[in-house]
């Protein structure tokens, strides 16, 4: 079956999302914990391309990006899939995955993070969120009855945006705006696979504490 | 079965061309929808919703849109002539790579031929730095895909047409075949491949599209 290693950063949902797929697949791995300030060489022989995390090696092969990752993971693992069987479903979850990292993301990390005074910002965030609300209606997950490649793409707004939102009194994932997504982020946090590829609570806590005071809004 | 498959596209998007390209690879009939994004129709906005962008592929009534989705989409559908490696690995490598030319490479080519002076000095650094990365890629290549032509050939087609465009409307040759010989060939090569040829937008008329953007750049400093 081969060696397999995660190079990552425990409290990066990036880094999370390659270590929830593993495990949904019962996959055993080391993960090497990167300290950002100071990559390994490893990490930088492995991805010298971006120099990030997370980064998988399968019998010594690299894999960086984590949709990348998750499709490799899919496709080399296949017991509990996370992509549908259909070639349509499958291309509505990756764009849907694809929505979330290229436009959510980005303007999440604006509005709750970077320019947390910012009310244009979080009116964007927003109005990205409700189209996500609105995919979600009628499922219990993107993914349908079970855990999929969107609903782990979508992790940090399942559980880092609420402990954000906890620290900074920021409104912008709330029940009365988004029920779905809320409810979602329930169903998606009840999973002990979830829960154990994620940081603690209080230790994100923390972070995302000691991270905003060192790095005011802008 | 009646196959029914449409392209919403626009004459110019080098985006919608994969798509072009892939659908002619396969041997699947289709018929191209024609956008003027100034005046969006009601099948694109309806199509796409979210991002009310070309190209949108609709096939017997359901679309798809983002181009490497769309290309993803066609490669399990109609299995013949395959884009995609067999191996898991070998796939990987193509999605990392077709990612990495739409976020990375494309961005920076065309901020170099966006700019002007110094700005030009400088982006041509990072430009040049994504160049020699995908140059790295050919090594002991005939196409990205090897022997044949693949999904990621299809993904950096844009530097085939789009380059020596961009080349002309500033003066500045940015593939240079010393510095990038396995790139130079690839680009040849890559456009003699009859579903390709065949396919590309007018010269001239992509000659004056990009004197106009560059020239409303440059009027906008």
């Amino acid at each position: 079956m081969g060696e397999v290693k995660v190079f990552g950063v425990r409290r990066s949902p990036y880094s999370c999302r390659v270590e929830i797929a593993l495990k949904l697949k019962g996959i055993k791995y080391d993960f090497i914990e990167e300290d950002l300030s100071n990559k390994s060489p490893l990490l930088l022989k492995y991805n010298p391309v971006h120099k990030k995390i997370p980064v998988l090696v399968h019998n010594e092969n690299p894999i960086a990006e984590s949709l990348v990752i998750l499709e490799y993971i899919e496709e080399t693992w296949k017991g509990t899939p996370i992509l549908p069987e259909d070639p349509y479903q499958r291309a509505m979850a990756r764009f849907w995955s694809k929505f979330i990292d290229e436009k959510c993301m980005p303007a999440l990390l604006k509005a709750a993070v970077k320019e947390r005074e910012n009310k244009k910002a979080i009116e964007e965030a927003a109005e990205l969120l409700k189209i996500l609300e609105n995919e979600l209606e009628g499922k219990k997950f993107f993914g349908g009855d079970n855990i999929g490649l969107v609903d782990i793409v979508a992790d940090f707004i399942g559980y880092w945006l609420g402990l954000i939102q906890h620290v900074t009194g920021l409104e912008l994932l709330t029940k009365e705006k988004f029920p779905n997504l809320c409810e979602w982020s329930h169903e998606f946090l009840s999973s002990s696979i979830v829960k154990e590829s994620f940081p603690p609570s209080d230790h994100l806590l923390e972070y995302i504490r000691s991270w905003l005071s060192a790095n005011p809004s802008k | 079965m009646a196959e029914e498959v449409k392209l919403i596209r626009t004459w110019s998007s080098p985006f919608a061309l994969r798509i072009v390209w892939a659908l002619k690879l396969k041997g699947i009939e289709f018929e191209t929808v024609l956008e003027d994004l100034a005046s969006k129709s009601p099948l694109l906005l309806q199509s796409n919703p979210v991002h009310k962008k070309v190209p949108v592929l609709v096939h017997n009534g359901k679309p798809v849109s983002e181009s490497l989705v769309i290309l993803e989409y066609i490669e399990e559908t109609w299995k013949e002539k395959p884009l995609l490696p067999e191996d898991p690995y070998e796939k990987a490598s193509s999605r990392f790579w077709a990612k990495f030319s739409d976020e990375k490479l494309l961005p920076s080519v065309w901020t170099v031929f966006i700019s002007q002076g110094n700005k030009q000095e400088e982006a041509l650094v990072p430009a040049l730095e994504n160049l020699q990365f995908i140059e790295e890629q050919l090594e002991g290549k005939k196409f990205f895909g090897g022997e044949k032509i693949g999904l990621l050939d299809l993904a950096i087609g844009w530097m085939a047409d789009m380059v020596s465009v961009l080349e002309e409307v500033t003066g500045l040759k940015l593939i240079q075949e010393d510095k990038f010989p396995l790139l130079s060939a690839w680009i040849e090569i890559f456009a003699d491949v009859p579903e390709i040829k065949e396919s590309g937008a007018p010269r001239e008329k992509l000659i004056s599209k990009f004197q106009a953007i560059r020239d409303a750049y440059a009027a906008t400093k």
